[in-house]
């Protein structure tokens, strides 16, 4: 890597205009989604509150080193975690950035690891309505993501059914550490209905199932467990192919978020070579599982890789498909992507506004 | 090179910072128990403000399992991706020799001394012999 | 060091000559083989409670799936692949004329919930092999296995076969008990260093959980595959913990892992790294470095469409051509025919991967040419 050393502003240069395909809002308190609750469980929040599958009820399993998993700068001076404020949102972050789309990728309370399953679905419907009424509603530029409880297939249903003619809504988010893999038959009718209502499914890092990060036990380290996460997105891959729910559906697409790239490639290769060896065990597979990748999986940029050399960079991008590429934030998070800065590569103009814009807006079909 | 000054030396308490703009260039200034150090405040990773981050001690350890704190104050930690920078030196911790941040040469300045020199850029701040001043060299 | 080879292409079996095959997979016909190595107690134990007659056939994997045993590679009759010394002389030592071959030994001791029990089959399993296979044929070394879910009695067994120079290695599987850098792992691996003794981590899982951290996936092939995603995580876990820095002379060797994640893997945990390390200060050096220093890792398979090109290109994004050891994975149908390795290799990673990466790795190999040489 060259020498980095900065100590001067950017020169002038073309406008940036970018699709940023995962923003993290968040509440200011959390009796911003009263009014969208019913009674009961607006007491239930407040009596049990979050039952999840491990130790802590609110607290994630490791601590981040960053308080709110944020950026230090992100904190709005009206008070509020960072995500909070829709004015320091923009002028943070989408007005400098030239964002011209953001998805909304609400993470709190993870109603799809909610033990309780009424529970969930009643924050799924309480949240969807919450980023329309409080962001959409005043930020043209933002859209929503249909949360679900994807334990209870009969909720999550009810709620896409009820979303999916909204067009504040794109897609559909799933966390991917869910009670089974995510490719499970038991999983099926959300699938269908997303690819009724051609709406795709957005895979973003997160959810507490009860099994370990690793299937060797659980890290002990935040360190371990940022890495698991990647590992985590191989899996739901794997589920995915293998079970066949691209075969099933074939109008469906998946956006895997905030799992890397790195791993893209050298997982596919893997998962085409075992398959080859052993696809005696799933005949309902009529194509290789790279084929099937190509066709139907997304992947959103952040956290970006940064190889020893740019090239290096340049050629996991040719491996894993310019098109297949949507450009992400992550923002308020640490780990940030700076779309100036972001990609440690020299980029075409064609290159740069396919990864990002182009490629989120064929993806959306918007803007 | 040129010399200027950019704030007294009470304007910056022990364990404080300031921003200055000094020749187009963002520069965070850092009292560290009485000593102070000056960095540009631009992250080499990925441009974020790096003096607005955290200001820490150097986390070291002998073996796994213990932790050393020393320096405290004299690190910085990048708002955004958590990079350590030495304030002193503007080096990362992790990659000294190739992610650094420039750091500028720094002096404490007796405003009797100051009044004499032609050459100071004191726009901002008419020296006072009374006082003393932070001079930096960009 | 290699025989001459002829300039001919790489299918020819005598270009593998001299090399060191670090993957073989020997496996016991049956636990009556293990009888003459136990106690009264447990013989007794095998007898009233059939356990000789337990199928431990194990998940990770299953005996007639294609992957466990290339077809040509099956002996006769109703014999286990890879039970048969006879059959792996022709298939692979004979017919590659390695210089050594280490063998692996997947059992059913390993993963047993009864420490004493699994501790007791391990050490009756390092007994058959010495017997059976080293003390047969002088071009063998093995790993030696233990019940890594307790560490008194598997440094007892480590320590019990560090005397015998052909015990070149000490087993573990990449999905334990407990992530691989646990502390409480730690005897082994100072046990390990202290005797000059690689840690070998292989693929294969004691199924103590859900094989990944999204549950149980439903077929096979997925589990497999999840294989190489355990090696990513236990390697994290092995640099995390500061395993490697707490045993400085340790190395380690991950063995059928698949390979090509390696790049992936060192962008992310070095990038990593730089955000986090104040979480783990005994990580002094980025991850890459750490793994050019003590991790290596056998070839077989290679993940990739074109293997020549994916060797080439972990080569350059490791800064390394000392991390790969050749194996063949035996019996595992890792490849076809006689195309252990792609053509189009230079001689000097040729030579490397053949052997001279695997000379470093496993000092013991200089020691004990002699096939009798046994201490018992």
């Amino acid at each position: 890597m060259s020498t980095l050393e900065l100590d001067r502003g950017p020169p002038a240069e073309a406008k940036l205009r970018v699709i940023d395909c995962d923003i993290h809002p968040a509440m200011n308190a959390w009796t911003e989604v009263h009014p969208y609750l019913a009674k009961k469980w607006i007491e239930h929040l407040a009596v049990y509150g979050s039952h999840l599958r491990h130790a802590f009820s609110e607290a994630l399993t490791h601590p981040r080193m960053s308080p709110d998993a944020a950026r230090v700068d992100a904190y709005p001076d009206e008070g509020g975690p960072p995500g909070s404020s829709l004015a320091l949102m923009r002028s943070q972050h989408l007005d400098p950035n030239g964002v011209a789309f953001g998805m909304l990728i609400p993470l709190r309370w993870n109603p799809g690891s909610q033990r309780n399953l009424d529970f969930g679905v009643a924050l799924t419907q309480a949240m969807n309505t919450w980023q329309v009424e409080r962001w959409v509603k005043n930020e043209p530029r933002l859209r929503a993501s249909i949360l679900i409880a994807q334990e209870d297939t009969v909720g999550s249903v009810a709620e896409i059914e009820a979303r999916a003619s909204d067009p504040n809504f794109t897609q559909i988010l799933v966390l991917p550490r869910t009670d089974e893999p995510l490719g499970r038959r038991r999983y099926w009718p959300i699938f269908e209905a997303a690819a009724r209502n051609n709406l795709p499914i957005a895979v973003h890092v997160g959810g507490t199932n009860g099994h370990p990060s690793t299937g060797g036990g659980w890290p002990s380290y935040y360190m371990e467990e940022h890495h698991a996460v990647a590992e985590t997105m191989q899996s739901v891959l794997s589920s995915l192919v293998f079970e066949g729910v691209f075969e099933r559906f074939p109008g469906l697409r998946v956006v895997i978020m905030e799992g890397g790239l790195g791993w893209i490639p050298s997982f596919s290769a893997r998962m085409d070579k075992h398959w080859l060896r052993l696809r005696s065990e799933v005949p309902h597979l009529k194509r290789s599982p790279s084929e099937y990748i190509r066709e139907h999986v997304w992947f959103t940029t952040q956290p970006m890789e940064e190889p020893g050399r740019a090239s290096q960079l340049i050629d996991l991008f040719d491996r894993i498909g310019w098109d297949r590429l949507l450009f992400s934030t992550d923002y308020p998070h640490w780990d940030f992507d700076d779309p100036r800065h972001a990609f440690k590569a020299p980029l075409s103009e064609t290159q740069r506004a396919k990864l990002l814009y182009g490629n989120a807006q064929a993806f959306y079909g918007i803007g | 090179m040129a010399r200027y000054v950019v704030a007294t030396v009470d304007d910056i308490a022990p364990g404080q910072r300031k921003l200055v703009q000094v020749q187009g260039r963002d520069i965070g200034i850092f009292n560290v128990r009485g000593e102070f150090f000056a960095i540009a405040n631009r992250c080499p990773h990925e441009g974020a403000s790096l003096c607005k981050g955290r200001v820490v001690g150097l986390v070291e350890s002998s073996e796994p399992g213990s932790y050393q704190l020393s320096r405290p104050g004299e690190m910085i930690r990048c708002p955004w991706h958590g990079w350590e920078f030495d304030l002193r030196t503007g080096k990362s911790w992790c990659d000294p020799q190739r992610t650094k941040v420039r750091a500028f040469d720094l002096k404490v300045e007796e405003g009797a001394v100051l009044v004499e020199e032609t050459l100071l850029r004191a726009e901002t701040f008419p020296v006072s012999i009374e006082r003393q001043y932070v001079v930096i060299e960009v | 060091m290699v025989a001459g080879r002829p300039s001919a292409d790489i299918d020819h079996p005598s270009t593998y000559a001299g090399a060191i095959d670090c993957d073989l997979h020997p496996a016991l016909p049956g636990m009556h083989v293990l009888l003459p190595y136990l106690d009264d107690y447990w013989r007794e134990m095998v007898s009233v409670r059939a356990l000789d007659r337990l199928n431990l056939s194990l998940t990770s994997y299953p005996q007639n799936a294609p992957l466990s045993c290339r077809p040509d590679w099956k002996p006769e009759g109703a014999t286990k692949p890879g039970s048969s010394l006879e059959a792996m002389q022709s298939h692979v030592l004979d017919r590659y004329q390695p210089r050594f071959g280490i063998l692996n030994c997947l059992y059913g001791a390993q993963v047993m919930h009864s420490e004493d029990m699994a501790a007791v089959f391990c050490r009756a399993t390092n007994d058959w092999i010495r017997d059976e296979w080293l003390n047969r044929d002088p071009r063998l070394r093995a790993s030696i296995v233990i019940p890594a879910h307790n560490t008194e009695l598997a440094v007892a067994e480590i320590e019990r076969r560090a005397g015998d120079p052909r015990f070149v290695q000490v087993l573990m599987l990449v999905s334990g008990e407990v992530t691989l850098g646990r502390r409480q792992l730690w005897p082994i691996y100072q046990a390990a260093e202290r005797l000059g003794l690689p840690i070998g981590v292989h693929a294969g899982s004691a199924y103590r959980y859900a094989p990944t951290s999204v549950g149980w996936p439903s077929y096979y092939v997925e589990d497999y595959v999840a294989q190489s995603s355990a090696f990513e995580n236990q390697l994290q876990s092995l640099i995390s913990e500061g395993v490697f820095a707490k045993f400085p002379g340790l190395k380690l060797v991950a063995i059928e892992s698949g390979l090509t994640w390696l790049s992936g893997f060192i962008w992310r945990a070095d990038k990593t790294w730089k955000g986090v390390r104040a979480e783990v200060p005994w990580v002094t050096r980025a991850p890459s470095e750490i793994i050019r220093d003590h991790v290596r890792f056998t070839v077989q398979p290679i993940d990739a469409p074109d293997e020549m090109v994916a060797i080439m290109r972990l080569i350059e994004h490791l800064e390394s051509d000392e991390l790969f050891l050749f194996s063949t994975d035996y019996p595992h149908w890792q490849f076809d025919g006689d195309e252990v390795l792609p053509s189009g290799l230079s001689e000097v990673v040729l030579q490397k991967i053949l052997c001279g990466n695997a000379q470093a790795t496993y000092p013991r190999l200089a020691e004990a040419n002699s096939a009798m040489e046994v201490n018992a």
